[in-house]
């Protein structure tokens, strides 16, 4: 049986030469403009860096997927389409889609170019994703954080295409590419210009003893004295709910947490998983290189029957706390 | 295309006595055009308004109304697949002009080549997808509510050239998230599935306010939605020149026959959208908001 393929995040060139050292099967990484979901300040790859990458990576026969997950502007097309040409120009394995304007686009276009459906579609059905493998031919969905892993099995014994599925990092607790929360804060959102509670909308607040963040005017949290402050996004925030007689602020949507997934190793590969996702790609190439050399070893371990266990990525994940997510019911 | 009203689906879980008199009001009272009916945000809410179904449809049918159904916006569980299924199946037995709205992929995929509706939970953000929903067989699509009018009016444009109507939300609080998760049972320390229904105690859905009191948010169940409400009033007459020809109304636990009358005022004519606005803002324990709209915060209102 083929072990998992191990998909892994690069923001900057560093990031990606690091979790090529550390043993990735691919890694994913975005142009440097709104046609990618992290479009931050600082990040991703203009198109010589894409070039160097994929001699980089393919020199050690890793792949590179480029993400062009964000949704085309309406009368702007053009970005979007340009960066399916180019990333079939620069011979990368795979892009990761999400609008059927784009896929359609790249579909008939390149046809010889790999299609894979960015957990951005959010499709989390087997009528979803079949409508993207026969109008497309989609090759592989990187599937929605709303499934547990026997649903992902159950699915997986009804479609003929791969699944990627995250194993590690940030959490969305809302399904993916169908989210506007950020968008209400600040007018700025993932499926629009590719950010998520935007750093230039938020604002940290010394308020006698306690430091309050505030994301676009909205207060996210406030912390004692003592308590670590965390980057103010927007579901990861804490919030009174109801006409606030019950406990208290709480973390109403999702605590600062990161998914950890090494525990369900077993479990993925029976539910017919093909590759898993390392999400991250605003990650420095300290923290790229740490978390892809576990993932490695763990992989190796789990394909030799032994365990994984001792493997910690405790110093790696947000606020302290790890958790499994969706993948269990418990979650929901 | 003559403009035209279209009341969303009940968004809430209201007793499903509620919910058949509310439809009762609507078909007797409210000058809406279509009425979309179903459960789209819960699975588990959907078989409490499955026995009222028949009865609510043949009732808005009798009353001159079109009446479309709902498919649910998220379908993840063999069970909701199930459902979603024979939902999608239901269309023929639906009155003259009936149809389903696709608020999944998976419905969009089981809806191909016959005649169906786009609910503004599927993501159409341009030209290019809506003429491939348009050439799979959508005649009218509801546009997400974070689009700015520059995106609506393309849209607008490329639907009326490819023969599809496009909608666009003018009233009631604005869909933000759906989650695998139910926020309304994490609040009273519950799980989804042991839930004891704790929606039903919110029939305007379940507000969420920041840390310093300032009312923000709305749960309703695994549903996200915005505080302030959506409304589009003042900016009625711009979308009908853009070519928008359906106006959507979303209800809310208030007077909709009284939204509905006053909305319809404005698109005949007869009445401003700004005093429209100002009078609806009364009605309702939230703020009025358009930033969306106006390409900034959703949660702002711009004059």
């Amino acid at each position: 049986m083929d072990n998992f393929e191990l998909i892994c995040p690069a923001g900057t060139p560093a990031a990606l030469r690091a979790a090529v050292d550390a043993g990735a099967d691919a890694v994913y990484l975005g142009f440097r403009d709104e046609t990618n979901a992290r479009n931050f300040p600082g990040l991703n790859f203009t198109r010589q860096d894409v070039a160097d990458a994929v001699d980089y990576a393919h020199a050690r026969r890793v792949e590179v997927y480029v993400a062009i997950n964000t949704y085309p502007q309406a009368g702007n097309l053009g970005p979007w389409q340009k960066a399916v040409d180019d990333a079939a120009r620069l011979k990368v394995d795979a892009v990761i889609l999400a609008d059927p304007g784009l896929l359609a686009y790249a579909a008939k276009r390149h046809p010889d170019l790999r299609l894979h459906l960015s957990v951005q579609a959010s499709a989390a059905n087997v009528e979803a994703i079949r409508l993207y493998r026969d109008a497309f031919g989609v090759r592989r969905v990187v599937l929605p954080r709303v499934l547990t892993v026997p649903e992902i099995a159950k699915l997986n014994a009804e479609i003929d295409i791969e699944t990627e599925v995250f194993v590690f990092g940030g959490l969305c607790p809302m399904a993916e590419g169908r989210c506007s929360l950020s968008s209400y804060a600040t007018g700025l959102s993932p499926n629009k210009q590719g950010v998520c509670s935007p750093a230039n909308h938020v604002r940290y607040e010394q308020r006698g003893g306690a430091l309050a963040s505030t994301l676009g005017g909205f207060t996210i949290n406030v912390f004692g004295e003592g308590e670590q402050a965390g980057y103010p996004t927007l579901c990861k925030g804490r919030f009174v709910a109801g006409d606030g007689a019950g406990e208290g602020p709480a973390y109403l949507f999702e605590e600062p947490t990161s998914l950890n997934a090494m525990d369900l190793l077993p479990e993925l590969k029976a539910a017919g998983v093909r590759a898993l996702k390392i999400e991250g790609r605003q990650r420095g190439k300290a923290y790229i290189a740490a978390v892809v050399r576990a993932y490695r070893e763990a992989l190796e371990s789990f394909a030799a029957g032994r365990p994984v266990s001792h493997i910690d990525l405790q110093a790696m994940v947000e606020g302290g706390t790890q958790t499994t997510g969706a993948y269990t019911r418990g979650w929901r | 295309m003559t403009a035209s009203l279209t009341l969303g689906p009940v968004l809430f879980n209201w007793p499903v006595d509620r919910w058949r008199d509310f439809y009762a009001r609507i078909a007797d009272e409210a000058p809406v055009d279509t009425v979309i009916v179903g459960e789209i945000v819960c699975f588990k809410r959907a078989p409490f308004f499955a026995e009222a179904m028949g009865d609510v449809i043949e009732r808005l049918s009798a009353a001159g109304k079109t009446v479309w159904l709902a498919s649910p916006i998220l379908v993840g569980s063999e069970r909701e697949r199930a459902a979603m299924r024979d939902l999608v199946e239901s269309d023929a037995g639906l009155p003259d002009g009936g149809l389903i709205e696709a608020n999944d992929m998976g419905a969009l995929a089981l809806l191909a080549g016959r005649p169906h509706a786009v609910g503004p939970t599927i993501n159409v953000y341009n030209e290019a997808t809506l003429g491939w929903m348009a050439g799979r067989g959508a005649e009218a699509v509801s546009l997400p509510a974070e689009l700015p009018a520059a995106t609506v009016a393309v849209l607008a444009k490329a639907g009326r050239e490819l023969g599809v109507e496009t909608e666009v939300q003018v009233w009631g609080r604005a869909p933000l998230a759906i989650s695998a998760r139910c926020y309304h049972a994490r609040a009273h320390g519950l799980h989804k599935d042991g839930c004891q229904f704790v929606c039903g105690n919110d029939p305007d859905g379940m507000p969420v306010t920041t840390m310093d009191g300032q009312p923000f948010l709305t749960v309703n169940g695994t549903q996200t939605m915005s505080h302030g409400c959506l409304c589009l009033a003042a900016e009625m007459n711009e979308l009908v020149e853009m070519g928008v020809s359906r106006f959507r109304l979303s209800p809310q636990a208030m007077d909709m026959v009284r939204v509905a009358e006053a909305f319809r005022a404005v698109l005949d004519g007869q009445r401003d959208g700004a005093e429209v606005a100002a009078e609806l803002g009364g009605l309702i324990d939230a703020p009025l908001v358009n930033g969306f709209y106006h390409d900034t915060a959703g949660a702002l209102r711009v004059a």
